[in-house]
């Protein structure tokens, strides 16, 4: 970041020169008309100030030609305007298909991210360059604001809704972070960085990072936990590759499987019924999951393309040898990425319940000691997660998915 | 521009006491029904919020003047831009023009003896004054903390402050906007005086009357939507709260619909004022007048039409955010129309600068700022990118203070000698003008380049390199400051010490200088005939009744 007097912020997404050249396109239809109406006065008034008190100027009843003149040369300079904003708009709005996925959830007064593989942050975002990402982002209280200045990108986090954006960083670097929706006492305190990473060093940081479980995972645990594993088997539609497909309601309609209605049938399950399923069957589990758990589920059940059961069943199996270190090691990553540390503590000088509450919720510093030697123990091992890694790293939508 | 039957000045002068003379007491003040007195009477409580949220400016201004300032907590900052934007906006901008000049001016200009409906006119007055009142009981006892934009579900369940009250005073005054444009309307439509077509109306009509328009029909809607946060706050009636199957975006949609509108309330009555000074002060009739007539009615229609432009990035759909950024680029033409039409006044004119005219010139300058920063915001992709930061500050207060506070200035030293039938001292007048004109760009201009490089609005502390932009920005506001207090100090000297001014001291054609001032009681003896369009300035003026 760069500390001196800047005009313009950094251009670190494909999205930042765009938007600059289309600013600067305006600012300089804005200057032009500035400078000739600000000319036009001073000229005027110059040219035409009073120089005797009976002075009686002829009255000029106005022009036609020139008030249209005025009316639809501006017009056009504005249709382009807006064709041109729109357009960029337009293509912002559409993530790639092969974007990488990373859950957000804001809350007073933070942000939490969840990456593909694993690892969970707050108010730091690692993400590696020139690859897509697409963020998945709620809130689990009043609406935030998630707003990447150098990317030119801000959306508004709304809660009850999963609403995204997406950018591709073209630059690796650190690289504010704002929440710019007011949110309360803290919303000032509300921010971090986004640390842009060359590919290799991001899977570098991955590695170093992972030990947790990835979201699909956490969520697969959730799914068995709750019990829906035992009507979405047989009673209820199976998961296996419902994500994204078109499903058929009881009153007729249809309605294209995403998050957001996946989200729905979790909460208020009979808003949405499946044609020749019971409205009857499934509760609503509104109040019992959090909205990272939702998240989880929301992973897990995107995970499930059309899997063989017998490959998943054995996934499974290895992947509960690793739980008991998840824990531990998710609070690790919470709390203590070395660029974390040292925002948190600016963050204490400013307000000491909020750090309370940070450490209290992920419980960071206690267990470090522990992530530690838990991290040596676990790299005797490295080949079998790398190439499990190295799977999910190329087809982050294929985390769950074990390849035959 | 008119024949006046003045049967008044045909007899010998008798004594007759003016507005201000005419009853003493407070109680002659406090029930007047005098839409002069009434006027009066909003001046002086319109002043005082105004220092009151002028007050609050000033703290966050030196709150900002560090990253790391510890001047104020979080928790003080957050209430203290609330405060800021909810007497700014609620009872100063709305009411300024309409409820000072508007009430003082309307009768006059349509050469009525009042308006339509001059109780009302005083209960409208109350409302005001019990809404803020009540607002002001609620910052006092514990302050507001959700911003003026109040959006849920932060100020319905979340928020821990005086958020009920702070509705109800707003929901109470939102009476106060409803009366006075129904009166406006009225007067309007039925007291124009016999040869007073609409055509020949002071352009100042013709905006009031578009704003009047704006109060009618969005102001019942501010009410119901506060009313509702309200309700959600201390029912627990889920509408916007998710958690009970409400839509916290729906709120915005409802407080959009009035508070864009809203903006138009507070930038057409100035767009009047400064048409009335300009062909005064370059002793022409305005250019294309009805264009500039037909481009307020069309601003007050486009307003309600462009409200989910505040909302590109609040997860409103593509199409709709589409269908919205391209109505509001059309609010721009109408805009432009009337600045093209200014400057095409000033051709071939006979220009003289007093005070009210550089207020009207300077409006011209900050407002064409104003409007084209606007169309910034309304392209999507740059919207994206400078909403909610410090971008979207600076433009609202090109528009909202260069704009709306400059033509109520300008106003206020325009009517002033109608008024109060005292001069002010011009140089210091000019002064003032000037001085504001220099610390308005100085506090705002660097607000523009703030918010590109980022800087989110509602921080009370902020990344250090942000600061040099921050320091300028404080300094200009201490400027701005003296500059607003330099005419609350001459224009009372000139109560007392003041020359008289005369009935028409600027040698202006419209209907209120052809009475004395201040006005009579009841403003004309005789009703008068209107035979000319309103600036007509090829006639010799006077300055005698």
């Amino acid at each position: 970041m760069n500390t001196s007097l800047q005009l313009i912020p950094d251009q670190a997404s494909t999205t930042a020169a765009r938007t600059d050249a289309l600013f600067l396109f305006i600012l300089a239809v804005s200057v032009f008309f500035t400078l000739l109406i600000a000319g036009l006065v001073i000229y005027f008034s110059l040219r035409y100030r009073r120089k005797s008190p009976d002075e009686r100027p002829k009255p000029i009843l106005g022009s036609l030609k020139l008030e249209l003149a005025w009316t639809f040369l501006p017009l056009a300079l504005v249709m382009i305007m807006f064709s041109w904003g729109a357009i960029i708009f337009f293509s912002n709005s559409r993530p790639p298909a092969d974007a990488m996925e990373i859950y957000v959830i804001g809350k007073q007064w933070m942000w939490k991210f969840q990456h593909p593989e694993g690892p969970r942050e707050i108010n730091t975002l690692h993400v590696p360059v020139n690859r897509p990402v697409k963020l998945l982002m709620t809130s689990e209280d009043v609406i935030h604001d998630l707003f990447i200045p150098a990317f030119r990108i801000k959306h508004d986090v709304v809660p009850g809704r999963m609403l995204t954006q997406w950018f591709t960083a073209t630059k690796v670097g650190e690289y504010h972070l704002f929440c710019s929706q007011y949110c309360g006492m803290q919303h000032a305190n509300m921010n971090g960085k986004v640390i842009v990473m060359e590919e290799a060093d991001y899977q570098k940081w991955l590695t170093g990072a992972e030990t947790g479980s990835s979201a699909a995972d956490a969520g697969e645990k959730l799914f068995l936990k709750y019990g829906c594993a035992l009507c979405h088997s047989s009673r209820a539609p199976t998961m296996a590759g419902l994500f994204a497909s078109t499903v058929k309601l009881a009153d007729g309609s249809t309605v294209k499987a995403d998050e957001s209605y996946l989200r729905q049938s979790i909460l208020q399950p009979r808003a949405q019924v499946v044609a020749g399923y019971s409205a009857d069957l499934m509760p609503s589990f509104a109040g019992q999951l959090s909205e990272e758990q939702i998240m989880q589920l929301l992973a897990y059940i995107k995970s499930q393309k059309e899997v063989a059961a017998t490959s998943q069943a054995a996934n499974n199996s290895q992947k509960e040898g690793d739980s008991p270190s998840q824990a531990v090691s998710n609070s690790q990553k919470e709390g203590d990425s070395p660029s974390q540390a040292v925002s948190n503590s600016q963050k204490e000088g400013d307000s000491p319940s909020q750090a309370v509450s940070n450490s209290q919720k992920e419980g960071a510093s206690p267990s470090q000691s522990v992530v530690k030697s838990q991290k040596e123990v676990a790299s005797p091992s490295p080949a079998v997660s790398k190439s499990q890694k190295e799977v999910a790293a190329t087809s982050p939508a294929a985390t769950g998915n074990e390849s035959p | 521009m008119s024949k006046v039957i003045d049967y008044a000045s045909a007899l010998p002068p008798l004594p007759a006491p003016d507005y201000l003379h005419d009853g003493t007491g407070l109680r002659s003040w406090l029930l007047t029904v005098d839409h002069k007195r009434i006027a009066v009477l909003y001046m002086i409580s319109l002043t005082f919020f105004f220092m009151v949220g002028g007050i609050a400016a000033l703290l966050i201004r030196l709150q900002l003047l560090s990253p790391n300032s510890t001047l104020m907590e979080a928790e003080t900052y957050n209430r203290m831009f609330t405060t800021h934007g909810v007497i700014m906006v609620f009872f100063f901008l709305v009411p300024s023009i309409p409820a000072v000049i508007g009430n003082f001016i309307v009768p006059l200009q349509v050469g009525a003896r009042d308006m339509a409906f001059p109780r009302i006119n005083l209960l409208s007055w109350y409302l005001y004054v019990i809404g803020g009142l009540i607002t002001l009981y609620a910052i006092i006892s514990g302050g507001v903390d959700t911003g003026w934009t109040f959006y849920t579900p932060y100020s319905s369940l979340y928020a821990n402050s005086k958020v009920v009250p702070t509705v109800i005073g707003i929901f109470i005054s939102g009476f106060s906007s409803i009366l006075t444009g129904l009166n406006f309307v009225v007067t309007i439509h039925t007291m124009r005086a016999p040869g007073l077509t609409w055509g020949r109306l002071p352009l100042m009509l013709w905006s009031l009357y578009a704003t009047s328009i704006i109060f009618i029909l969005g102001t019942p809607v501010i009410a119901i939507t506060l009313a509702l946060v309200g309700v959600e706050r201390v029912f627990h009636l889920g509408i916007f709260d998710p958690k009970m199957g409400g839509d916290p975006v729906l709120f915005q949609h409802l407080f959009w619909f009035y508070s864009h509108p809203a903006v138009y309330i507070m930038i057409l009555p100035s767009m009047g004022v400064v048409s009335d000074i300009i062909a005064c002060f370059s002793r022409k009739r305005i250019f294309g007048y009805g264009f500039v007539a037909a481009s307020s009615i069309a601003i007050a229609v486009l307003s309600f039409l462009v409200w989910g432009h505040h909302m590109f990035v609040a997860g409103e759909s593509v199409y709709s955010a589409m269908i919205f950024s391209f109505l509001s680029f059309f609010v721009a033409i109408p805009s432009a129309i009337k600045v093209f039409n200014w400057t095409a006044t000033l051709y071939r004119g006979s220009i003289s600068f007093e005070t009210p005219m550089l207020y009207a010139l300077g409006f011209i300058g900050l407002f064409t700022m104003g409007g084209l920063t606007g169309l910034m915001l309304a392209t999507l992709a740059v919207d994206v990118h400078v909403h909610d930061t410090y971008f979207i500050i600076a433009h609202f207060h090109y528009i909202m203070v260069g704009g709306a506070v400059m033509g109520y200035l300008g106003a206020i030293h325009y009517w002033w000698p109608k008024i109060t039938g005292k001069m002010y001292p011009d140089i210091w007048g000019r002064v003032s003008a000037f001085i504001i004109f220099i610390g308005f760009n100085l506090t705002f201009f660097p607000q523009f380049i703030l918010g590109y490089l980022g800087m989110p609005r509602r921080y009370y502390t902020y990344p250090e390199e942000f600061q040099m932009l921050n320091v300028f920005s404080t300094a200009g506001a201490s400027i701005l400051g003296v500059g607003y207090l330099m005419p609350l100090v001459y224009l009372l000297w000139s109560l007392k010490y003041g020359k008289p001014a005369g009935p028409n001291p600027w040698g202006a054609t419209t209907l209120e200088w052809k009475v004395s001032s201040p006005p009579p009681k009841h403003n004309f003896a005789s009703i008068p005939l209107v035979t000319e369009e309103a600036y007509d300035y090829t006639k010799e003026p006077t300055n005698a009744a």
